[in-house]
């Protein structure tokens, strides 16, 4: 057997299954790294782009759509969560005589891990989907090229408005959750269980840092950050991918965005809550 | 000297993925001319055009755009080029969420340091301009496939382009509004100067509103030239695309495409006797440009499409044939007649035109004008001898040289008058 029929047999071996296991996972963290470079190429672009005059009309269009139009969902969902944790922390403070500290349980909750997080998660849900699609479907109409066509930045047109419209109506939002749901504890812990009301909003006051505040909003912000740029990028680039084509394309998008933002706004509180505490 | 192309490709090759849409493909286009992209579907034509506009970048090959190549300019070079540019998108690309106006005016908007006014006055001008002034405060989709056209068209030009691309710009029009189209992008041309790019399948209307056509066959291009030599080319290309466009175009009008009126004049007249003698008219209507900025590209389209149909009515009965020369002019040959007889048939025609076709052209016409309250149309017809060894151009030449007015209305507000 001549040295080039070895060669090629040895070619033709088959992959043994740790090799393919490796190769497969190369592979994954090959795609992995590059989408987070590409991702994060996609954001300073966009950011750098925020600094044009022009831009205050749509950054206002977009914190009406951004937070405006989700303000009631957010204290909705923000009230009954306040009255679930009143309803389950009393139960369990109860046992330990001590229902008296429910605001401070309440209020620290609230104000530092579920404020911000479902916050974020109902946002996501509500106008990040919506930032997907849209973009998505300027992209399979040749909108986003008509845009470069004019000469105009599709990054700093589409993209940089919603990224300031984030930045800022995310911890709005947020303040609004803290203050409705210490609301629904109340109406949960004393109205309905008959915790003293005094008691109650003391220990909120009382046990309230500013750090824990502001602790809520850097997360909002950075939930913010996250949550637009990963719900444009995929709108963006909705050509790109491989799996689809055209309007389910959008579609499958749309579901990326969404489940991958839920998926990094638990992963960065993780490692925010970290560098904070 | 060879005139310096405005831009050129030079070997440009594209592939996606492994299918390669264009191969080796050398075009030159010149600037101040209307130069037109035909081909089958599918053939790379607006790939062709997106590589003109950066919209990609070829894979093989370079673009030069005043002897420079694109690859090599800098970015403030790459910015003066690209704003020099505007592109009419096949699908229209309309921002959905936003009125026609807000269309029209993004651009001044978003790349001029315009005021609010001045840049309303100069979205209002242009969509005053394409017939869109009732619509202009709706959204693209409660509006007619024709309008976004218009709409795509009006927001293309606002910016006062240097070189415009179009993407197919007549596709999903009824043939009146085609040339309607054709029409207007022909007219801002000359009034504007800007170059054009088209894309079309308009065959032969297109070739009126032309200087140069660019033929894309099987990834190259199979041909460059004027549209008088595209017609004399000998090449699939043509039997593939020609053929059937003109098979269709004739059972629908009557009207022969120029082509086929050659080719029909040459057979015909081949085999006849030297001594033979024919009649060709020449019929035009006068001042085509103006009559479409005042009553509207799709109503001067119209009163064309009218004219077409009265020509074949009275002369295809005694066997002529007919084709539109011009875009506001129709060429006639009566093989059969002599000078008399085609006086007659004109002069029934003339009778029969204006009794009965331009009331038929009062829809069309029953519309505000724009700028005044009455402007006039004027017919000419002229008729002229000619025999089977003369070119029929010289013969035709000598009809125009002989034109006179037959038919000349006053039109005012609601129609006509007289």
């Amino acid at each position: 057997m001549s040295s080039e029929d070895q060669a090629s047999s040895a070619s033709r071996t088959p992959e043994s299954g740790i090799t393919r296991f490796f190769n497969l996972f190369g592979l994954r963290v090959i795609r992995l790294n590059n989408s987070l470079g590409a991702i994060a190429v996609f954001f300073f672009r966009s950011f750098v782009m925020i600094f044009r005059l022009k831009q205050i009309p749509e950054i206002v269009q977009q914190i009406y759509f951004i937070g405006a139009k989700s303000a009631q969902i957010v204290m909705l969902v923000g009230f009954f969560t306040g009255m679930v944790l009143g309803l389950q922390l009393y139960y369990v403070l109860i046992k330990f005589g001590s229902a008296g500290v429910l605001g401070t349980a309440v209020a620290l909750s609230l104000i530092r891990e579920l404020g911000p997080v479902l916050t974020a998660i109902m946002i996501t849900a509500r106008a990040g989907s919506s930032m997907t699609a849209e973009i998505g479907i300027q992209r399979i109409s040749e909108q986003i090229d008509a845009l470069y066509t004019m000469r105009i930045d599709p990054l700093g047109y589409l993209v940089s408005p919603r990224i300031v419209a984030g930045i800022i109506s995310f911890p709005i939002l947020t303040a609004f959750f803290d203050l409705i749901g210490i609301i629904g504890g109340w109406v949960s812990g004393c109205v309905l269980l008959g915790v003293n009301s005094g008691s109650y909003f003391s220990r909120v006051i009382s046990s309230t840092a500013m750090e824990d505040i502001t602790g809520g909003f850097i997360k909002s912000v950075v939930f913010a950050i996250l949550v637009v740029t990963i719900c444009c990028f995929q709108g963006f680039f909705t050509h790109m991918r491989t799996d689809s084509y055209g309007a389910k394309s959008v579609s499958y998008s749309t579901t990326s965005a969404v489940v991958l933002s839920c998926v990094m706004i638990l992963i960065s509180d993780y490692a925010v809550t970290s560098i904070i505490l | 000297m060879e005139k310096e192309p405005l831009i050129e490709f030079q070997k440009v090759t594209k592939r996606f993925d492994t299918r390669t849409i264009l191969d080796q493909v050398d075009l030159k286009i010149y600037e101040g001319e209307v130069t037109t992209i035909i081909g089958l579907s599918g053939t790379g034509k607006s790939v062709t055009l997106k590589h003109i506009i950066g919209l990609l970048f070829p894979d093989e090959g370079r673009i030069l755009y005043r002897g420079k190549p694109l690859g090599r300019m800098t970015k403030t070079e790459w910015n003066e080029y690209i704003g020099q540019i505007s592109y009419m998108f096949q699908n229209n690309a309309l921002f959905d969420s936003m009125t026609v106006f807000e269309n029209v005016a993004l651009p001044l908007q978003q790349k001029t340091g315009l005021s609010k006014k001045t840049i309303e006055e100069k979205a209002m001008a242009r969509i005053e301009q394409t017939d869109l002034t009732e619509v202009a405060h709706i959204y693209p989709s409660e509006i007619s496939g024709g309008m976004q056209k218009r709409a795509a068209l009006a927001r293309a030009l606002v910016t006062d382009p240097k070189i415009v691309l179009f993407d197919e710009p007549t596709t999903g029009q009824d043939p009146v509004r085609k040339n309607a189209i054709l029409g207007m992008v022909a007219q801002y041309q000359k009034k504007f100067g800007f170059t054009a790019v088209l894309i079309s399948h308009e065959i032969p209307d297109v070739f009126f509103i032309s200087n140069r056509i660019l033929a894309l066959y099987d990834k190259k291009i199979v041909f460059e030239g004027p549209p008088e030599k595209f017609e004399s080319l000998d090449h699939p290309f043509l039997d593939e695309l020609v053929g059937s466009l003109e098979g269709l175009q004739q059972e629908l009008t009557g009207l022969y495409s120029r082509r086929h009126f050659k080719v029909r004049y040459q057979t015909d007249f081949s085999r006849r006797n030297p001594d033979d003698t024919y009649v060709a008219a020449v019929f035009k209507l006068e001042d085509m440009d103006t009559i479409g900025e005042r009553i509207g590209h799709d109503a001067a389209q119209q009163i064309m499409r009218t004219i077409g149909s009265y020509i074949y009515k009275h002369f295809g009965a005694v066997g002529a044939f007919s084709s539109r020369q011009t875009i506001d002019e129709f060429g006639t040959v009566l093989p059969f007649s002599n000078m008399e007889e085609a006086e007659s048939i004109l002069a029934d025609f003339t009778d029969d035109f204006q009794k009965h076709g331009m009331k038929e052209l009062e829809c069309a016409l029953d519309r505000p004008s724009k700028a005044e309250d009455f402007y006039e149309l004027t017919v000419l017809a002229g008729l002229a001898q000619g025999k089977p060894q003369v070119e029929i151009e010289s013969i035709m030449e000598f009809a125009r040289y002989k034109q006179e007015p037959i038919a000349r209305f006053k039109c005012s507000f609601g129609g006509i008058m007289k």
